[in-house]
């Protein structure tokens, strides 16, 4: 169990004084993640946030060796990193346990890098994939992603005075990389750190692929103040819109059940992305995605309970 | 002692990858490069290489996999053709920017649309503007050939740039041609220990590969960038000699035939220049000066080394397997125009696009050729100087 304290006592990787936002979920996650393992790590990044705001030449946040190479491939650069490494070990030209792990945003991971993800993940390269799930593409200015939720207002899917923000449902891209029977695949959140840091040694530990999905809240994208941002996310898990689970081995498990479920509207409200949900022709959008939810917990919890 | 085969051109590819022996291999196969990988696989699953096979989901995965891999230490290869190097193209110019050695093989294709599986050039020469290195292959043996100095040029500290190596799709690829093989031991040391740079395995010097530059970096990096590939020219030379003394085969960067006192000159690269060989052969019987230039280089381009030569004859054709649409010729065409414009006296010339989705070029077809020519020189005109052989009205 890792304690704070540890924590804390643990080498820098990322360096404070990136350029991501106040209040951005991505170096909180980038964080959390690389405390879990004491191995040198090598990182890949997928275009985006994370990405732009942390190598911005001649400078680099990063203390571990890094590679970006474009939008869609992280997952396949660092498979390439993570076969060079075999290639090289067996001929003892590097000594070193090294683990390799790549981030990738939504866009990056749930649309344009999807096929990279799944062939990598087929492959049983010994690697994480973290998706840093902020449900847009915020990098490029707030447009929608298969990860925006149903009635959120984006760049390119507005709330109009006919159409009412994103018509579609989110993608549920953690079940998508179970069903490739990975040896592991969990859900996370930055609100439950230890919850996280845990799942993320896991991950590391693992002898394969891991991929984690941890959702990353975006003060800028979601509209709201950038100091409430682990609440932010601490609701989404308790309304169980972002439920924390994981499929080790095929067996899934909740990891953590609210004691009393929140109702969805209370988190929808503290967010300028869906203010328009609450005017009186559209307030039926926000009993939709409440029976969404519920039916996906529902769905969770039979999957859980096998 | 070297060996001779035969064998279609791509086992004479997946010998010389047996013999490099590289350290990661990503490849997703694609007509008509296939063979390649598929008999690279039997090496594999035979234990007669070391190399870790990365069976990729695509060639764009495949191009990114061999920069990561690169840019962690290994010797790294693929193969690719037409569509496949379509795919490839976002992370080409990754690879070259990064300064990656990574050696490529890819079996020139006509791209899509119409869909076609046969050769032209257009897969490469939309390429060409990518940063790679790019050397063409007249048969089986020159491919064999250019793969094993490819490794070398890439690697070189003064080069670390992508090589392609071209060899025309079905004619050479699947063509049963006999060609020589080095002894295993003089290719491995003919390419010596790879020497990484900044690599992502060394833990304890971490490095950040591929950070964002602005307006205020990203010139001084595409400057430094176009540099390496002008200096590549003497590395390139030299790797060659080295290779001749090692093969017996000369590596010339333009290889020139009839061309001392040659009045009428044909320019074209990879297996065309075959067929042109045997028309100046018959031509010079009948005591008709004419001449060829295959260039092996094209990136680099050899400017010099071509106006050098083309400033002595009368008048030149060059002959494109690729269209530039839009442009006044096709890509070759193009360069050499532009070769000779510092020339005092300049030659006529005149373009040829042919054999575009593997349209064959017949001895009929060069003949044409050498026979506008001297119709061109006649005259003292060129009517039409960009025109289509062998292409139905």
């Amino acid at each position: 169990m890792v304690s704070l304290k540890e924590i804390t006592k643990k080498e820098r990787r990322l360096s404070p004084g990136h350029r991501l936002c106040p209040g951005c979920g991505a170096s909180i996650v980038a964080n959390m993640i690389l405390w879990a393992t004491d191995d040198p790590v090598v990182i890949g990044i997928a275009t985006g946030c994370l990405e732009v705001s942390t190598t911005i030449y001649p400078q680099t946040a990063w203390e571990i060796p890094y590679i970006h190479s474009a939008f869609e491939n992280a997952a396949s650069t660092i498979s390439g990193v993570e076969t060079a490494y075999r290639a090289l070990k067996k001929k003892g030209k590097i000594k070193e346990n090294i683990k390799f792990a790549a981030f990738g945003g939504d866009g990056g991971t749930y649309d344009i890098g999807l096929q990279a993800l799944s062939g990598a993940m087929e492959r049983g390269h010994n690697m994480v994939y973290v998706c840093y799930d902020n449900e847009a593409y915020m990098n490029t200015g707030i447009q929608r992603s298969s990860a925006t939720p149903l009635g959120a207002s984006t760049t390119t899917s507005p709330a109009g005075s006919v159409i009412p923000g994103k018509l579609q449902k989110r993608k549920d891209l953690t079940y998508i990389m179970a069903a490739h029977k990975i040896p592991y695949v969990a859900q996370g959140s930055i609100s439950h750190w230890r919850d996280l840091v845990k799942k993320a040694g896991k991950a590391f530990e693992v002898n394969g692929p891991a991929f984690l999905n941890v959702l990353s809240p975006c003060p800028r994208g979601w509209r709201y103040d950038s100091k409430l941002t682990i609440n932010i996310a601490k609701e989404a898990v308790t309304s169980n819109f972002w439920p924390l689970y994981e499929v080790e081995n095929g067996e899934w498990k909740l990891t953590y059940k609210p004691k009393e479920k929140t109702p969805i509207e209370n988190w929808l409200k503290k967010q300028g992305r869906f203010k328009h949900l609450f005017k009186p022709e559209n307030t039926h959008i926000i009993d939709e995605i409440q029976n969404y939810i519920d039916n996906d917990w529902e769905n969770l919890l039979k999957r859980c309970s096998k | 002692m070297a060996k001779k085969h035969v064998e279609v051109g791509t086992t004479a590819v997946a010998m010389a990858m047996r013999q490099i022996n590289p350290d990661v291999l990503a490849a997703y196969p694609v007509t008509p490069q296939t063979a390649i990988v598929q008999t690279f696989s039997q090496y594999v699953a035979d234990g007669k290489v070391d190399t870790e096979f990365i069976t990729v989901e695509s060639e764009h995965s495949a191009m990114s996999a061999c920069v990561g891999a690169a840019a962690a230490g290994a010797r790294v290869m693929t193969a690719t053709a037409s569509a496949g190097l379509a795919l490839m193209w976002e992370i080409l110019s990754v690879a070259s920017g990064l300064r990656m050695p990574i050696t490529m093989v890819n079996v020139n294709r006509a791209l899509s649309a119409p869909i076609n599986i046969h050769c032209d050039h257009s897969d490469s020469m939309g390429a060409r503007d990518s940063g790679w290195i790019q050397i063409y292959s007249e048969n089986s043996q020159e491919t064999y050939d250019n793969v094993i100095q490819a490794v070398r040029i890439a690697e070189s500290e003064e080069v670390r740039l992508p090589v392609m190596v071209m060899l025309d799709g079905f004619i050479i690829s699947h063509g049963i041609e006999e060609f020589e093989t080095l002894e295993d031991e003089d290719v491995k040391n003919f390419i010596g220990e790879n020497k990484p740079k900044y690599s992502l395995l060394d833990v304890k010097e971490p490095v950040t590969h591929g950070p964002l530059q602005l307006f205020d970096y990203y010139f001084e990096t595409k400057r430094q960038q176009a540099d390496a590939i002008y200096k590549s020219r003497a590395v390139i030379e030299e790797v060659g000699k080295e290779y001749e003394k090692l093969s017996g085969r000369s590596q010339p960067t333009i290889e020139k035939y009839f061309t001392d006192d040659a009045e009428l000159l044909i320019v074209v690269l990879s297996s065309t220049a075959g067929t042109v060989k045997s028309v100046v052969k018959e031509l010079r019987k009948d005591g008709i000066k004419v001449g060829l230039i295959k260039p092996r280089i094209f990136r680099p381009f050899p400017y010099f080394e071509l106006a050098e030569v083309i400033k002595n004859v009368k008048a030149v054709a060059v002959l494109d397997r690729s269209c530039s649409f839009g442009a006044q010729g096709g890509p070759l065409y193009i360069e050499i125009r532009s070769a000779l414009y510092e020339l005092v006296q300049k030659p006529l010339i005149k373009n040829y696009i042919y054999g575009l989705g593997g349209r064959d070029i017949s001895l009929k077809n060069i003949r044409s050729v050498y026979s506008d020519l001297e119709k061109i020189v006649k005259t003292g005109r060129v009517e039409k100087p960009v025109s289509y052989l062998g292409v139905r009205k």
